[in-house]
């Protein structure tokens, strides 16, 4: 009861202090340290500081954020939860890492906390949020601070100019992307690119070549899975849908920067900023950056849609593409079949289950602080937070955006898209099983870097995942892991 | 008690307790001290190798036979013999290690049975010379392994196939260091010449020494950038503004052995040239006196005197090359492909990935080739050499 006595009055105090109100009370967390870990640079963690200072002024809770490597924040939390070492109370990664995490008893149950909690309004966050990239086994263990699908941006005066449309399918982009490429995009006479898709190993290329593959591979709707059968847990990956998807995304490149195989997604938006970028593969960040001050070369230029589709794709018992019809694409729109991928799942923060009570308290009031509309709103359209909008009261109401630089069609177009990924019935689950780092950032990561410097065919790339994809899983145990992966996917959520 | 006695209980370390109801005379604290300072003085380095190095080697072993898991109490372990280190050469982890084998050229056909006769040649011959036990299952060792590695380079790089970690660790260590010590000796050679403003140069010459390797990284990174580093107009400019020098394996290799020659360039070039200083005078001038050009008085007089200097300066650096990991991973993150990830990046990406048995199989298979390689220099090459002198 005390607990959730300090919550409310937390969150109370908080509400306060977010509309500027003064405050009367004493500062509930006064003394108190909360230890956050999450990626470095202004992406996330600029954010996570400016508001833990709010934080502290407000409630006395000190918030301490350390940045690591990208490529060593799942270990260095999951190593330090783990050992008892425990000098982090909160990290902030990707959603679907937690599942691991949970597997070993590392996090606590916010669902108390936020049940206890009326400032946070959950309601307003979107389902897919709120149910899946939230919850593990029906219990909120994360609490969403961005909102991540893959999407396709692209300059609408090129296009125009050029007389094509927005890419509807992937072979689409292709052609778009040979049509505009060596144009000059920003005026300053030197020949752009048609395509921007980052290609780094180690860096975010395996989310990258999942949003060109979901549409080709998944069909039936969110629940059969991108990545494994449901029965077997044999992996879905040596097949012609993902080696269609592999040899598009490589030859995107054709049509990229020169050293586009060693830029990762920071190099990436800089081109776009700079209006160097045709089209490009990203998150719901490039909406918000394209309105920063130094990126007038695309302000209302950058337009988005939804994962582009696929008018064929995987018949799950042979292997084979199969044109789209009513059976095989049950949820296609004009003959094309998309699948919106939610990429990483985004950044949600979860709090070490060993850490002092009155330190989890102070931890969850500042989760539940960043989340809140009050704060969230303004967040999500600020460029350099990396937060994307994740309540529906940041996706229905355009006059944030606007407020924030957006011009009405802009924000119209850019929302829209982000909805038309949340509202799709066949939207593609990132991994949300144990080993989900292993899966995707090492397997898949290192193969697709292989094969697109050439040094393995496509089909060794593939055959080679779907060996190490075995070896993960039966490391984990099969049962086990199919079992985690059926409940990530609804499936078999009581 | 007589007097003698009585100085000798007031010397320092003494007690009364060292005398005897009997008068058979004790040891006393200082001589036990004294029989055991050898001991007592050595404990502490004794203790501090057992807790930071033995302990954790052998820790280490025992991951490296284990699939590790990380729980809510701790690590859990799963002894699996020798799994982590047989799938590098068999299993899903072969190509990362060792390369693709698909066919072998002519030329790998043609260096490899060479090597291999050469291999059984020397081994029957040191046998036959009469080598020790221990001699010859050295030997024996060193023949494996140099056999091994020509095999997999005559496989993968003579055949047209991409190398593994083990061969991009070997060529930075025997290109990298080449490079390295060939123009380190020139510039030593240079400023131990009589030139003006020479203290300025071993003053400039030594600082990328001292910069970490994470900033030469990152300084060499944007540097070679083709499209916003100082240099991209003049790579524009030779017509090569298409092509990227990390998208390149080659070009990718040969940009880390720059960024690695750059910095440890300095620590080659300052050591030989105290080695240079120390030659005597006299036997330069000597030699100079009686005629003999600049390439004689070096083959013959300083080149000799340096050699002890020269081979301990390429096996530290050869040791330091081996563990390369830092500029690959800054400048691109082992890419294209794996073309610029050495061994000890391999370990460090599975490590990242809890992997820590892979990790540890991996770092101890570069230990081996590390101890065999720079044991088999020093006893096959320095040794030698310097016995003949």
């Amino acid at each position: 009861m005390n607990k959730i006595a300090k919550i409310l009055c937390a969150t109370a105090m908080l509400t306060g202090y977010s509309a500027g109100t003064s405050f009367s009370q004493d500062k509930m967390f006064e003394g108190v340290t909360v230890n956050l870990m999450t990626r470095p640079g202004d992406v996330i963690a600029r954010r996570l500081k400016e508001r833990g200072d709010e934080f502290t002024a407000a409630t006395g809770a000190k918030i301490v954020v350390n940045e690591v490597p990208f490529a060593e924040l799942f270990q260095k939390i999951q190593t330090d939860w783990a050992t008892g070492t425990n000098s982090v109370d909160i990290g902030v990664f990707a959603s679907g890492w937690a599942v691991e995490l949970d597997a070993a008893g590392l996090l606590e149950d916010l669902t108390p906390y936020v049940a206890a909690d009326k400032a946070i309004n959950m309601d307003d966050v979107a389902p897919y949020f709120r149910e899946i990239n939230q919850k593990i086994g029906g219990k909120t263990k994360l609490i969403t601070i961005d909102g991540d699908f893959q999407m396709v941006y692209y300059r609408t005066d090129i296009l125009a100019a050029a007389g094509l449309q927005a890419p509807r399918t992937w072979a689409e982009y292709l052609s778009n992307a040979k049509a505009i490429n060596g144009k000059d995009m920003n005026g300053d006479g030197v020949p752009d690119y048609g395509s921007c898709a980052f290609k780094k190993r180690n860096a975010q290329s395996y989310f990258a070549v999942s949003t060109v593959a979901a549409g080709a591979v998944q069909s039936k709707g969110t629940a059969e899975g991108l990545f494994f059968d449901l029965e077997t847990m044999k992996p879905k990956i040596n097949n012609e849908a993902w080696k269609a998807a592999f040899e598009l995304y490589k030859a995107t490149g054709e049509f990229g920067p020169a050293e586009e195989l060693n830029q990762d997604i920071g190099d990436t938006r800089g081109l776009v900023k700079a209006g160097r970028c045709g089209q490009v593969i990203d998150w719901g960040d490039i909406g918000p950056l394209s309105i920063e001050a130094d990126a007038t070369a695309i302000k209302d230029k950058m337009y988005a849609v939804a994962n582009p589709g696929w008018t064929s794709v995987l018949d799950n018992a042979t292997g084979k593409m199969v044109a789209c019809d009513a059976t095989t694409c049950p949820n296609a729109i004009d003959g094309i079949n998309y699948a919106p991928f939610g990429a990483f799942g985004g950044w949600a923060g979860a709090i070490n289950t060993k850490s002092d009570q009155k330190v989890k308290d102070a931890a969850y009031a500042f989760l539940s602080y960043m989340n809140q509309a009050a704060q969230s709103n303004v967040d999500v359209t600020i460029g350099y937070t990396g937060y994307n909008a994740y309540r529906n009261s940041q996706l229905d109401d355009t006059s944030l955006w606007v407020k924030a630089g957006f011009s009405e069609d802009a924000a119209k177009n850019y929302l829209g898209a982000i909805k038309a990924s949340l509202n799709n019935p066949n939207m593609a689950s990132d991994f949300r099983i144990p080993g989900a780092q292993q899966y995707s950032g090492v397997v898949l990561d290192t193969e697709l870097a292989r094969y697109l410097a050439g040094e393995i065919t496509v089909d060794e790339a593939l055959a080679n995942i779907e060996a190490g994809w075995e070896e993960i899983t039966e490391d984990f145990g099969r049962e086990k892991q199919l079992e985690l992966y059926r409940l990530s996917l609804g499936a078999t959520n009581k | 008690m007589s007097m003698s006695d009585t100085q000798q209980l007031m010397r320092p370390g003494n007690s009364p307790a060292a005398f005897s109801a009997g008068g058979r005379q004790k040891e006393t604290w200082g001589e036990w001290f004294d029989k055991r300072s050898g001991t007592v003085f050595i404990a502490p380095a004794v203790i501090l190798v057992l807790v930071f190095a033995i302990f954790p080697t052998i820790a280490s072993l025992v991951i490296a036979v284990s699939r590790v898991k990380l729980t809510n109490d701790g690590f859990a372990f799963r002894f699996v013999w020798f799994k982590n280190f047989s799938k590098q050469f068999f299993g899903n982890d072969q190509i990362h290690l060792l390369g693709r084998f698909n066919e072998m050229s002519l030329i790998g056909i043609a260096t490899s049975l060479a090597v291999c006769a050469w291999a059984i040649w020397w081994l029957i011959s040191s046998a036959r010379r009469g080598s020790s036990i221990i001699g010859l299952v050295g030997r024996i060792i060193t023949a494996f392994v140099i056999v091994g590695i020509v095999l997999m380079v005559s496989g993968t790089a003579f055949s047209g196939n991409p190398w593994g970690t083990l061969g991009t660790t070997l060529f930075y260590v025997f290109v990298g260091c080449g490079l390295q010590f060939a123009i380190g000796l020139g510039l030593a050679l240079l400023c131990s010449q009589q030139i003006r403003g020479k203290n300025f140069f071993r003053v400039v010459f030594f600082i990328p020494l001292m910069i970490t390797p994470l900033g030469v990284g990152y300084a060499f990174r944007m540097i070679a950038d083709v499209t916003k580093g100082p240099f991209a107009p003049v790579w524009a400019w030779f017509g090569l503004g298409n092509f990227a020098w990390s998208a390149d394996p080659w070009a990718a290799r040969l940009f880390v052995i720059i960024g690695d020659s750059w910095q440890w360039i300095p620590f080659i070039f300052i050591v030989m040239l105290a080695a240079l200083e120390n030659v005597p005078r006299d036997h330069v001038e000597a030699a100079q006196v009686d005629g003999a050009s600049s390439w004689q008085i070096f083959r013959e007089i300083t080149w000799p005197q340096i050699i002890p200097v020269a081979a301990t300066v390429v096996l530290i650096r050869a040791i330091e090359a081996f563990k390369i990991v830092d500029l690959p991973n800054i400048m691109t993150s082992g890419g294209p492909g794996i073309a610029t990830e050495s061994m000890t990046l391999q370990a460090v990406f599975a490590w990242r990935s809890n992997d820590f048995g892979q990790s540890a199989a991996v770092a101890y298979m570069l230990l081996f080739v590390t101890v065999v390689i720079c044991s088999s220099f020093f006893n096959l090459v320095v040794l030698r050499h310097l016995k003949k002198g």
